[in-house]
């Protein structure tokens, strides 16, 4: 199977690879998937509480190298947007960013559920209820 | 005071390890899969391409039985390398058509005696769809499981078999894991019963000693491309005497191979696959003790370097050349993208066109974490040290630089017992 070059690039150079420290008030951290099912990823979400905006992200996936793309993707989308901005990611947008084939969707809707878990976790943390809009678009 | 850990900029396919002496790429390990022709089988078959055309059908002319002369040369060499005699050996197009004559053929013909078949659920493809397809048409058959080590249970076989059972079909090595049945106990149990022994032997032929007689096993399918002779052409070895096996025809057409296989031969493959039994007969000895060498240096090698391996597969009853094994927490097609110029297989879901995990590292109770990051080496005749040593650096670099990618690894390492996790799988 040929891999976009977009993906390549993610596999050989991944973004923001690490880990936040899960317990400050200001992370969030999503952790989606299953080891049966040979992808997991851990995506986490620094916050700034006044402003809403994501400052800083980070990932761990284990999985293959389109798992890996997307989830390296969704930190880079991620940084520097606000929460609702965030949310509003879809997995359509990384399949078309990374050229995923049919095969390897699965892969860009466990990057956007890492996404919005991360989100939720965060939410939860710090007492943030869902706004309806959001709730609809998801 | 955030606790962080950042490293961004992983470069997982960057090597350090510089290219040795006398290694080309890209590498190619995966001798399960197939086998590059040895160059000696091309010599011999070149001639019945180019001069020796004849069809060794045409019993009237020089073209014809310079043809036939050769096929029959072909079928000594096979008869040789695994204990027969020339008239007990069919050519085929290739082992899944050897499977599918020797399990319809049989189950065919021995209609009236009984409608049990028993195999194993490790077994090819080509035996298992052709017991399905034979389910179907209202055979009942028994899928022996296999234990932790890839072997089945005597016992298990024993207690399966009964007064309406016609056949047993247990292949001698695994193409997967490599692991090597019991299969004389299993031939000699089946004479006891009076019930036909066939074996799937396409992994086992020319890297094993394989002795029907000794053996006790009645019928037999072997391919040409995994012994470094041709694609396209098998054989299926049909015992003649005690007892004589029936084969009934699948494919009808002029009546050649004794009845049991209608069809122009096809010379130059067969001569092909001749000339491959030939040389796996003389070098099997040397050949088997070299691989084992280099098999064994190769799992060594990953067990000093890494944490988290794991051989998949009894070891003790196993081919020379194969190596299963399970990088943990590492995913298989990951793995494989960063070694891409080395040819070898996975059992991961990811890398199969249905997303199915391995059936036979499932079959062997491994969770499906552990064989999604399994990989199958099959080291071969063309194999050299140079490249064992130029694949185990660059594997245990690539895993190595997984691993910081790994939140499994990471967990675990923390002394988090993953199987108490609550996943929210999608």
């Amino acid at each position: 199977m040929a891999y976009s070059d977009k993906v390549v690039d993610h596999y050989n150079n991944p973004r923001n690879v690490g880990t936040l420290d899960k317990s400050a008030a200001e992370v969030g951290t999503g952790l989606v998937g299953a080891p049966e099912c040979g992808d997991v990823m851990r995506l986490q979400i620094r916050v700034n509480p006044e402003t809403n905006v994501i400052e800083d992200a980070k990932f761990k996936t284990f999985g293959c190298g389109s798992a890996i793309a997307s989830s390296s993707l969704a930190t880079e989308w991620v940084k520097g947007k606000t929460i609702d901005e965030a949310m509003a990611i879809t997995n359509t947008d990384i399949v078309k960013e990374l050229a995923l084939p049919p095969v390897k969707i699965h892969c860009s809707v466990l990057a956007e559920d890492a996404i919005r878990a991360a989100i939720g976790d965060w939410k939860k943390k710090n007492n943030v209820a869902e706004t309806s809009a959001v709730v609809a678009a998801h | 005071m955030s606790n962080e850990m950042s490293n961004s900029g992983v470069v997982i396919s960057e090597s350090s390890t510089p290219l040795p002496s006398g290694v080309h790429l890209p590498i190619y390990m995966d001798n399960h899969a197939t086998t590059p022709l040895d160059p000696r089988v091309l010599a011999a078959m070149m001639p019945y391409f180019t001069s020796t055309f004849g069809n060794a059908a045409s019993r009237n002319h020089s073209f014809g039985w310079e043809a036939e002369k050769a096929v029959e040369a072909a079928r000594e060499q096979i008869a040789k390398l695994i204990g027969a005699t020339s008239k007990e050996i069919i050519f085929t197009s290739g082992a899944t058509e050897s499977n599918n004559l020797a399990l319809k053929g049989i189950a065919e013909m021995y209609r009236e005696r009984g409608n049990h078949i028993i195999t194993q659920v490790t077994e090819h493809k080509a035996v298992l769809d052709t017991c399905k397809k034979l389910e179907k048409q209202g055979y009942r058959v028994t899928y022996l499981p296999v234990g932790a080590d890839g072997l089945i249970d005597l016992e298990d076989l024993k207690r399966a078999m009964d007064d309406k059972t016609i056949l047993v079909s247990i292949m001698y090595a695994n193409n997967e894991i490599g692991v090597i049945q019991p299969i004389a106990e299993i031939g000699r149990l089946c004479h006891e019963k009076g019930i036909l022994f066939h074996t799937d032997a396409v992994q086992a032929v020319g890297k094993i000693p394989v002795d029907v007689q000794k053996d006790n096993i009645d019928v037999l399918s072997l391919s040409g491309h995994k012994i470094y002779g041709p694609k396209g052409v098998g054989a299926l070895y049909v015992r003649r005497r005690n007892p004589r096996v029936q084969i009934s025809e699948q494919i009808n057409g002029g009546g050649h191979e004794r009845g049991m296989r209608s069809g122009t031969l096809n010379v130059p493959g067969i001569v092909g696959l001749g000339k491959a039994c030939e040389i796996c007969r003389e070098e099997m000895e040397s050949e088997a003790k070299r691989e084992k060498e280099l098999r064994d240096y190769l799992r060594n090698k990953f067990e000093k370097a890494l944490d988290y391996v794991h051989v998949n597969g009894n070891m003790e009853h196993h081919l020379p050349g194969n190596l299963n094994m399970s990088f943990v927490y590492v995913e298989g097609e990951s793995l494989l993208m960063g070694i891409n110029d080395v040819a070898v297989s996975s059992g991961s879901a990811c890398t199969s066109a249905t997303l199915e995990p391995s059936y036979v590292l499932k079959a062997l109770g491994l969770g499906d974490d552990v064989a999604h990051s399994s990989i199958r080496f099959g080291l071969g005749r063309f194999n050299t040290k140079a490249e064992v040593d130029y694949v185990a650096d660059k594997i245990i670099d690539v895993v190595s630089k997984l691993r910081e990618l790994s939140p499994l690894y990471e967990m675990v390492k923390e002394g988090i017992d993953l199987s108490k996790i609550e996943w929210a799988a999608h």
